[in-house]
């Protein structure tokens, strides 16, 4: 770049003024924004040192430190005519020549001769000449506000674009030049709004260069990274003053962030007889419904405060926590009377009212599905010690729906089941299994760690799924209107990680038949179809899982086809595979297991008979399996019963490696499809029984290997 | 302010900005949205601007006269402008300075709120607004109304009367509020709240009433298919009262409360529907007059 083209260097600034954005939008979105930006710059060959995006409640930054004055020239060559055609024998260029080189803007003599495969031919660089930076970003702006998406967009006015909320006004400057575009019904200019009580109204900039501090006269802290960092500080200098500390929660320190343009905190309090309700009645209304900070003593007890944060400066600061102070006290006084409300009757008493709840019109009240769950959690707690307790915590696991503080906050389901569990002198292990039996909530949460609550963690799931499907509401597509899909992998998880020995497969019949005696699932053929479309549903979510932790479509196939009534089985499995698939060895097995699946596919039944048996290599092969069979059958079950570790799936894997040869040999000295029916039945019985033993880990001949 | 004071300064702010002042609808409805002055005027392309007070009943929030800050019935002060202006918000902060809330005294906030009426088949973005962190609006661009893109967009601003009137005359109970002169909110409604609560919550005769919504829809459907929209609207929202009072009795569980909530969503869908066909059709009449 020439040295006075550097002083004309500027920097440029983009400003998408909104009504306020919802803040679970923004990170995303500014992320979106400053990757769109850099993508455009580099496909219009414009250069800038630094892209920085900023984002408050009220608008959108995009600022571009010292950008070129102009897009950097495109070189790029153009073909011409043949060589032949444009230059005559002497070498002088014929009319072609020099009408190709009026028409690129070149002169003849700057045109060159080059080989191609279609021999050679003219060609002649063009350079074309960037354009100025403004002209360029005035068409780079209006397309990034036009790309960028959200959660959930809108219209308004006699409008049709879309926006996360209304654009009301646009700045865009480069240097002091406004850049000038039209783009949702707005144009742009170098006005701003301030914010809205510090500095209310429309002010001009000069430059981009000074907007970012002009910007905070007017009473707006651009940067989030900059207020979350007040927040924090602001709430940890007030509430350390008072000898407590803020619990500053990462995500509602993010939203809050994103609710102000100039945060100032704030310390308010609330009656000091509200400590005495569970932890859940007193947060949740402050953290959710206020996004207010709640304080901890130095020991971890709450305190009677709580600390909010403003949206502007000192002014009025107390009239503003008197009005809140007010607001928490009133939804507190509810949480109280609700929670009062409760504790007048025990939880086991409003589980009999769970009959008066419909779980799902056509599956029945809750207290039935309680019952069912109380059953199947039995059937997976067989033989242990908390088997006792699973048809009175089934009851009781539900029973809080009842309860007026759950019917206000649904999020305290289980939560709030704990806690009368646990006041009201339940067992401790019942009251944590009312609450785990939720668990996981969502993707990535906690899993019970108790057996009772895993236990009925998995029933109400697989009740859940085998209800909805044996009336036909099964999920299609993207639509999933029941989240049945999380209900499943919550299920397959939770088994997996509790290693339970009844499998889901037997439990999802179990609940079937339960289901089928209540008369909603019909007759048994019917039961059967229900049986099979959860267990396909359940190997499809197992098989997300699978691919999801990166083992390879084929291999989770593979793995499935061998099974999938105990995750944790397939897991290991899965495991185990993707640490040989890439052995020779394994190579070897697979092909010679897929050359005996293919040929065996063609069996009629497995009954063989070794009499009938002419060459050595039937005897082998025979031979081998059997003993294989028994071998590798001993280990998989000592591993279901947790006698070995994990790495049983390898060694019988490997043990079944010894196989290959024999089978290579037995499809060199025997021809299987023989005239002789008798034989040839033979052979393929005992060949689709070879090839059983073979997928007693993994279906082999699934498996694809580079190649093929 | 007194009580009234609040309804007629707002009437007056409204009315000078060329807003129609219209008259609560005598139907129950649990919003303002439900007026007909809101659900079908806000459908098919017409501008229109209005407001009114309405009574807004939700059996399942009373509380016997007892909760100081929880109602059965509470009022609304509804204003729609079709479309939404581009000033709009500051229209709406312009009012709360009419009605003595100076923005810069308080902490005035927009938090995101995406406002969602089932039963009515309508959703909308917005906010709830924040003053000091009591929620005393619901502002909302409607999107969809009766299952039906809206085009142009309106502006829908509701505000909470009770909990700005609370507000202002600095009373932390709702019936301890001055309607004018001597006259308290208690004085008007508190024997309503408390009967109305018994009723839902223990009186309310299950059987009779699921019977009622059935007969409600039975006429509603009737009345669209004989096209006479407003009565066929006027029962769905009589379904939807009824429902609203199964739901306070306790009457449903998760599963057949949806259910009975897309039955009145499905009515709510076919007024809407034949209410902008009809809107068509006598756009093409009077277009052929002209002609």
């Amino acid at each position: 770049m020439a040295t006075d083209e550097n002083r004309l260097v500027k920097d440029a600034v983009l400003e998408i003024g909104v009504e306020e954005l919802p803040a679970r939008f923004m990170r995303q979105a500014l992320a979106d924004a400053r990757e769109y930006i850099i993508e455009a710059l580099a496909t219009a060959r414009l250069e800038a040192s630094e892209v920085r995006v900023y984002g408050t409640p009220r608008r959108i930054i995009v600022q571009l430190r010292q950008v070129a004055p102009r897009q950097n020239d495109l070189v790029r060559e153009v073909r011409g005519p043949a060589a032949r055609a444009a230059f005559d024998s002497e070498g002088k260029p014929t009319k072609a020549a020099l009408g190709f080189a009026r028409s690129t803007g070149v002169s003849v003599e700057a045109l060159a001769c080059r080989p191609t495969p279609q021999g050679d031919y003219v060609y002649a660089t063009v350079t074309e000449g960037g354009r100025p930076a403004g002209a360029v970003l005035a068409e780079v702006f209006p397309q990034m506000i036009a790309a960028m998406s959200f959660p959930k967009s809108m219209r308004w006015g006699s409008h049709d674009f879309r926006f996360a909320r209304p654009i009301r006004w646009i700045l865009a400057l480069l240097g002091t030049d406004v850049i000038d575009f039209h783009t949702h019904a707005v144009s742009s200019g170098r006005a701003t709004w301030g914010h809205r009580t510090l500095a209310p109204g429309a002010h001009e900039i000069e430059s981009a260069e000074e907007y970012l501090l002009r910007l905070r006269e007017l009473g707006v802290m651009a940067d989030p990274q900059e207020r979350a960092k007040s927040i924090r500080e602001q709430a940890e200098s007030l509430t350390s003053s008072i000898g407590g500390q803020a619990v500053i929660d990462p995500e509602l320190l993010e939203e809050v962030t994103f609710l102000v343009e100039w945060p100032r905190a704030f310390v308010g309090r609330f009656a000091s007889d509200y400590l005495d309700l569970p932890e859940a009645c007193v947060i949740t209304p402050m953290k959710d419904h206020q996004r207010y900070f709640p304080v901890r003593e130095p020991g971890g007890n709450l305190m009677s405060v709580f600390v909010g944060v403003r949206n502007g400066g000192d002014h009025a600061i107390d009239v503003v926590r008197e009005g809140n102070e007010k607001v928490l006290a009133a939804r507190l006084a509810d949480a109280r009377f609700f929670y009062e409300e409760d504790m007048k009757r025990p939880l086991a008493e409003r589980a009999d009212d769970l009959r008066g709840v419909v779980f799902q019109e056509k599956l029945g009240t809750m207290y039935e599905k309680a019952t069912r769950i109380g059953l199947l959690a039995s059937e997976l707690l067989y033989g242990a010690p908390e088997a006792a307790l699973v048809q009175r915590t089934a009851c009781l696991a539900k029973a809080d729906l009842v309860t007026s503080v759950v019917r206000e906050f649904t999020e305290l389901q289980g939560v709030m089941g704990r806690e009368y569990a646990l006041r009201q002198g339940e067992d401790r292990t019942v009251a944590e299994a009312i609450f785990e039996h939720y668990l996981p909530r969502f993707a990535g949460d906690v899993l019970p760690a108790s057996p009772l609550g895993a236990a009925l963690s998995v029933a109400d799931k697989i009740d859940t799924l085998v209800g909805y499907f044996s009336i036909g509401l099964i999920p299609s597509g993207s639509a999933d209107p029941y989240a049945l899909r999380r209900q499943a992998a919550g299920a397959v998880s939770v088994h997996a990680e509790w290693k339970f020995r009844v499998g889901l497969d037997s439990l999802v019949a179990r609940a079937a038949s339960l289901f089928g005696e209540a008369g909603v699932a019909g007759d048994a053929s019917r039961q059967a179809q229900v049986v099979e479309d959860v267990m396909g549903f359940i190997r499809a979510r197992m098989k997300a899982s699978l691919e999801e932790a990166g083992l390879r479509h084929d291999i989770a196939d593979a793995v499935l086809a061998a099974g999938f009534g105990r995750p944790v089985c397939v897991f290991e499995r899965a495991q185990a595979v993707a640490q040989v698939v890439d052995e020779g060895w394994f190579a070897a097995l697979a092909t010679a297991g897929s050359r005996v699946r293919n040929i065996a596919m063609n069996a009629q039944s497995e009954a063989f008979n070794p009499t009938l048996f002419q060459d050595d290599a039937e005897h082998a092969l025979f031979d081998a399996a059997k003993s294989l069979e028994a071998e590798v059958r001993t280990s998989i079950e000592a591993r279901m019963s947790g006698f070995v570790d994990r790495t049983a799936y390898i060694s019988a894997l490997e043990r079944m490696s010894v196989i290959s040869p024999v089978i290579d040999r037995y499809f060199e000295k025997v021809m299987v499809m023989v005239d002789d029916e008798a034989v040839r039945n033979n052979r393929l019985a005992m060949l689709k029984w070879v090839s059983g033993v073979l997928s007693m880990v993994i279906d082999l001949s699934t498996i694809v290997f580079a190649g093929e | 302010m007194i009580f009234q004071d609040l309804i007629l300064t707002l009437e007056r702010y409204w009315a000078q900005r060329d807003v129609t002042i219209q008259q609560p609808y005598v139907v129950e409805v649990g919003a303002g949205t439900m007026s007909p002055h809101t659900f079908l005027r806000v459908l098919g392309p017409e501008p229109w601007s209005v407001a009114y007070v309405q009574p807004s009943r939700r059996p399942a929030d009373g509380r016997y006269g007892d909760n100081p800050n929880r109602l059965f019935q509470h009022h609304q002060y509804q204003v729609i402008l079709k479309p939404s202006p581009d000033n709009v918000q500051d229209l709406y902060l312009g009012s709360l300075a009419a009605i003595g809330i100076d923005p810069a005294q308080h902490d005035i906030r927009f938090v995101e709120d995406n406002w969602e009426a089932p039963t009515l088949g309508a959703w909308g973005t917005g906010w709830e607004v924040w003053l000091d962190g009591m929620e005393i609006t619901q502002f909302t661009y409607f999107q969809q109304v009766g299952g039906i893109e809206v085009r142009p967009v309106s502006a829908e601003i509701t505000y909470g009367l009770e909990r700005i009137a609370m507000y202002l005359q600095r009373v932390d109970n709702v019936y301890d509020l001055k309607w004018v002169g001597d006259l308290t909110y208690g004085d008007v409604y508190h024997r309503a709240e408390y009967e109305f609560s018994k009723y839902a919550f223990e009186l309310a005769d299950i059987d009779v009433l699921r019977a009622s919504f059935e007969n409600y829809e039975r006429e509603a459907s009737r009345c669209i298919d004989q096209s006479l929209i407003l009565p066929a609207y006027d029962y769905v929202l009589k379904c939807s009262h009824v429902f609203n009072i199964l739901d306070a009795r306790g009457a449903f569980g998760t599963a057949q409360r949806a259910e009975y909530m897309a039955r009145v969503r499905s009515l709510a869908r076919l007024v809407a529907r034949a209410w902008v066909d009809r809107e068509h059709e006598e756009a093409a009449v009077n277009g052929d007059r002209r002609e």
